[in-house]
């Protein structure tokens, strides 16, 4: 085989490492990072990216040489050398992937673990939901009565250890074509969430209807909220800001529409907002009505849903909508 | 020579493909052809996807309408266009390449071919009574309250064809295993059969496993039973693992065909053997196997435990050794080669060139940590399209220009065929690879309303898109050019080691008039002309010049 000279092939393979290291951290592909979680994803990513340009380069590279190298000159009907196979080589480009995906299932391991994948509380089994809540119209009392007792579920969370501060819990309900929040502490009711900074919280999930996925891009975790089966997730952000919460799993025909927001604010904001809706339910008068027309256009398609899902318009009023730009707002 | 072909090119007439033929090449031709009319439609379908995306807002289908176009469009390209292409190639090709008259059961391949339109009708006749719009998944319950009977034909739409499928398989590797020539040991059978066998092997202890879920959603359907119903205590988890038991593995059963393709088309137009016959042929199986291990890979943001998702994230990435295998074992195929670059292989060295990103992103996906970031997301709509319109589809052009001469006896026209290769090469990449940042980004898939921020990428996957269904004229034109108008062309224009080469083009209806001699293995490029039988290689190359 023609194989070019060892100075080419050290040079280009240096060459190939260097670019290969360099796109991996410098790619730009992933959005803000706002936990350290996620910083821990994009880690695993960057690795990632890193062996898949060396391999691609690699390949292409050599998928361009042979189309510039090795064509076949007109009139030459001779064949080319008769190479059946090479064992070392074999061995090597089988060795090589298999110790490169050993590390990354390790690795990944590591990370999925850290994140409280395997958090036994979180992970170790499901518990079905008692089903009479499925023929009760106003499921929002039984979200609150759920509680914060502890429980068995399935998702990415982390039990509360010695150390830690009591995570703040949020019921989270998913229905066709939104998200309401419960905050069993406060009693709040939202159509969008809010939580403080460098705390850890905890999104006890479940569906109404059929299955939705709880997506935080921003935080890159993501879990699937099904009916009859409790999900959870759990993360500290730790960058203020407003992020797009997405529903990942076709859930109907306005599944790109169920989306709305997560603000991350500073302890006092949240305290703030905490109180102006508590005021706000006291006074049964919603300032979350939305107020902007990009809103209304929300509003307008998930009213007819209302009646077909039960939901009352009071629920319907109090979910606030997001406006249709999900770009994420820094501080 | 030539008399025999004109002879026998006569033999049939073009009625005979509308008929129960049991000719397993009317039949290979028949699953080509049909494929084909379900892949209009389905690109069809992907079009008014992509037109609807062009905006971020609803606005050129209705959200009903747009989920049951990609519904469709998916259920139509994995179903009806894919596994049965891959079907084509292996019935056309496998007796020819082992030197055998027919398929072992050629009554029951009949009766697995008229399976498809019959399944392709039902599928169509649910756009008349509102097609299903859960989804190619179908995952319940959100399939059991969109529509019931659009819903209950696609169930009997693909319980018909993994029928079919199911007797195809057995058909192949009862053909592979015993009616290969006399002196054809298995290990100098061509890599195509290898690549059949794996996939037979998939087919059926996979299959059977749909079929079940299908028949229990069917009662959930129908009957109002609560296999998968939470609201009468059923578990929709459980479909999905049933569900994916099988269609993880139908992405093998899509793709190893054409993998088995690519090994084939190589060794011929780069005039060098195959590098590392076993080993290729041995990553074919290993991926078979790994393939029935690693379904829960797609159900890491599911109602999955942990401990579940990090065993399957360690089993998928395994598969990166196999195929690495392959892929490295393709390059050493073609480097120092004399590439002649004509469509078949300029297809081949595409599908080389985008599979290895199909790749490369499946390795990333199977890392649960960032998955459960991209899952359900545009980087995967742009990774699995990389694996089956990259990977398969590219492969599938290959083979089609690659056997045009055998099939038909005539040559097809080259210059369109390569116009037919640059347009899809560049609408492929132009649709495809920005699906991967929009997905990182925070698109979802499988909305007909998006964020304006992906407003852009999404225009210019719109763009390819139009590319992409533009090039199959230039196709259209090559192919029907060839079939009418292409010169002859004689028993092997590519002067090609396998078997199905030493017949007439297109063979005659027992196949071959005298048996066929194994004087070289399937892939003895280079080896010294004097090993060789003299006449043949005399009477190849006096073939090649009568063509030229």
């Amino acid at each position: 085989m023609n194989i070019p000279n060892s100075i080419t092939t050290l040079i280009a393979g240096i060459a190939i490492t260097l670019i290969s290291l360099w796109y991996g951290q410098n790619h730009g592909l992933l959005p803000v990072a706002a936990s350290a979680d996620a910083k821990d994803v994009d880690d695993l990513f960057n690795l990632m990216m890193t062996i898949a340009t060396g391999l691609f380069i690699l390949i292409e590279g050599v998928l361009v040489i042979c189309l510039i190298r090795f064509r076949r000159k007109k009139e030459d009907l001779t064949d080319g050398p008769a190479i059946e196979g090479n064992v070392p080589l074999e061995i090597v480009w089988t060795a090589i992937p298999t110790v490169i995906v050993f590390i990354l299932a390790i690795y990944s391991f590591e990370i999925y673990n850290k994140m409280g994948g395997l958090d036994p509380m979180v992970s170790g089994g499901s518990m079905p939901m008692a089903h009479h809540h499925h023929h009760n119209p106003n499921a929002m009392e039984n979200m609150v009565a759920m509680g914060t007792d502890s429980r068995v579920a399935i998702g990415i969370g982390k039990s509360t250890s010695a150390n830690d501060t009591e995570p703040l819990i949020v019921e989270v309900n998913g229905l066709q074509y939104a998200w309401i929040f419960t905050y069993p502490d406060t009693g709040i009711v939202s159509g969008d969430l809010h939580v403080p900074v460098d705390q850890r919280i905890q999104l006890n999930m479940k569906a109404t209807d059929v299955i939705h996925a709880f997506w935080l891009p921003e935080f890159r975790i993501k879990q699937d909220v099904m009916p009859g089966q409790f999900s959870q997730l759990s993360f500290v952000a730790n960058r203020e800001g407003t992020y797009p919460v997405i529903c990942a799993e076709l859930c109907g025909s306005y599944h790109g529409g169920m989306k709305t927001t997560m603000t991350v604010e500073s302890p006092e904001a949240y305290a703030q907002w905490v109180q102006s809706r508590t005021v706000a339910m006291e006074a049964e008068d919603i300032p979350d009505v939305a107020s902007n027309p990009q809103d209304l256009k929300d509003g307008e398609f998930l009213a007819p849903y209302a009646t077909e899902l039960g939901i009352t318009a009071e629920t319907l009023q109090q979910i606030h909508h997001a406006p249709m730009s999900m770009v994420p707002v820094l501080p | 020579m030539s008399d025999a072909i004109t002879h026998h090119g006569g033999d049939r007439r073009w009625t005979d493909y509308f008929t129960f033929c049991t000719d397993h090449k009317v039949i290979g031709i028949q699953y080509l052809v049909t494929a084909f009319f379900f892949y209009f439609i389905g690109g069809a379908l992907a079009e008014v996807v992509r037109t609807e995306l062009a905006t971020p807002d609803p606005d050129f289908v209705s959200p009903e309408v747009y989920n049951q176009m990609f519904t469709m469009h998916g259920t139509i390209m994995i179903f009806l266009w894919i596994v049965p292409a891959g079907a084509a190639f292996a019935n056309y090709l496998i007796p020819l390449m082992i030197g055998a008259a027919d398929m072992a059961f050629p009554r029951l391949n009949a009766v697995a071919f008229w399976m498809q339109p019959v399944g392709g009708i039902l599928l169509i006749v649910s756009f008349f009574v509102g097609a299903p719009q859960a989804g190619w998944t179908a995952y319940p319950p959100l399939s059991l309250i969109s529509g019931k009977w659009g819903q209950e034909l696609w169930i009997l739409c693909l319980l018909i064809l993994g029928t079919a499928s199911i007797l195809g398989a057995i058909n192949f590797v009862t053909t592979i295993f015993k009616m290969r020539a006399p002196d054809m040991d298995i290990h100098s059978m061509p890599l195509f059969c290898w690549a059949m066998l794996a996939t037979s092997a998939l087919i059926l202890l996979s299959t059977p496993v749909l079929a079940g879920a299908l028949v229990l959603l069917s009662f959930d359907l129908m009957a109002g039973t609560a296999f998968f119903n939470p609201t009468g205590g059923g578990d929709p988890i459980v479909y999905q693992h049933l569900f994916w038991f099988y269609s993880h593995p139908a992405v093998y059963i899509m793709v190893l065909p054409f993998f088995g393709v690519i090994s084939e088309i190589l060794p011929v137009h780069a005039r060098k053997p195959i590098f590392g016959y076993r080993a290729i042929a041995y990553s074919g199986l290993a991926i078979s196997f790994l393939g029935l291990i690693v379904w829960a890979h797609h159900m890491f943001t599911s109602g999955t435990p942990g401990w579940l998702r990090m065993f399957f994230m360690a089993t998928t990435m395994l598969v990166a050794v196999p195929t690495g295998i392959k892929i490295f074992g393709w390059c050493a195929t073609i480097w120092g080669g004399k590439i002649q670059l004509n469509s078949a292989m300029l297809f081949a060295i595409g599908f080389l060139s985008s599979f290895l990103i199909g790749g490369l992103s499946g390795v990333m996906l199977a890392a649960a940590p960032f998955d459960i970031h991209v899952h359900d997301t545009y980087f995967v709509v742009g990774h699995f399209h990389y694996v089956l319109f990259g990977g398969a589809v590219f492969a599938l052009f290959g083979a089609v220009y690659h056997w045009f001469p055998k099939m038909t006896g005539k040559m097809y026209q080259e210059t369109w065929g390569q116009i037919h290769f640059a347009m899809t090469f560049i609408g492929f990449n132009l649709t495809f690879l920005p699906m991967h940042y929009l997905g990182l980004q925070g698109m979802n898939r499988r909305i007909a309303l998006y964020d304006p921020q992906f407003q852009p990428l999404n225009e210019l996957a719109t763009i390819g898109s139009y590319i992409l269904a533009l090039s199959t004229f230039p196709f259209l034109i090559s192919v029907i050019w060839g079939l009418l108008k292409g010169p002859a062309a004689g028993r092997n224009p590519w002067r090609a080691l396998t078997l199905e080469w030493q017949t007439t083009s297109p063979p005659s209806i027992e196949n071959f008039d005298e048996p066929p001699v194994l004087w070289a293995g399937p892939y003895e490029y280079g080896i010294d002309a004097e090993l060789r039988d003299e006449d043949s290689i005399e009477e190849m190359l006096a073939e090649v010049a009568e063509m030229s």
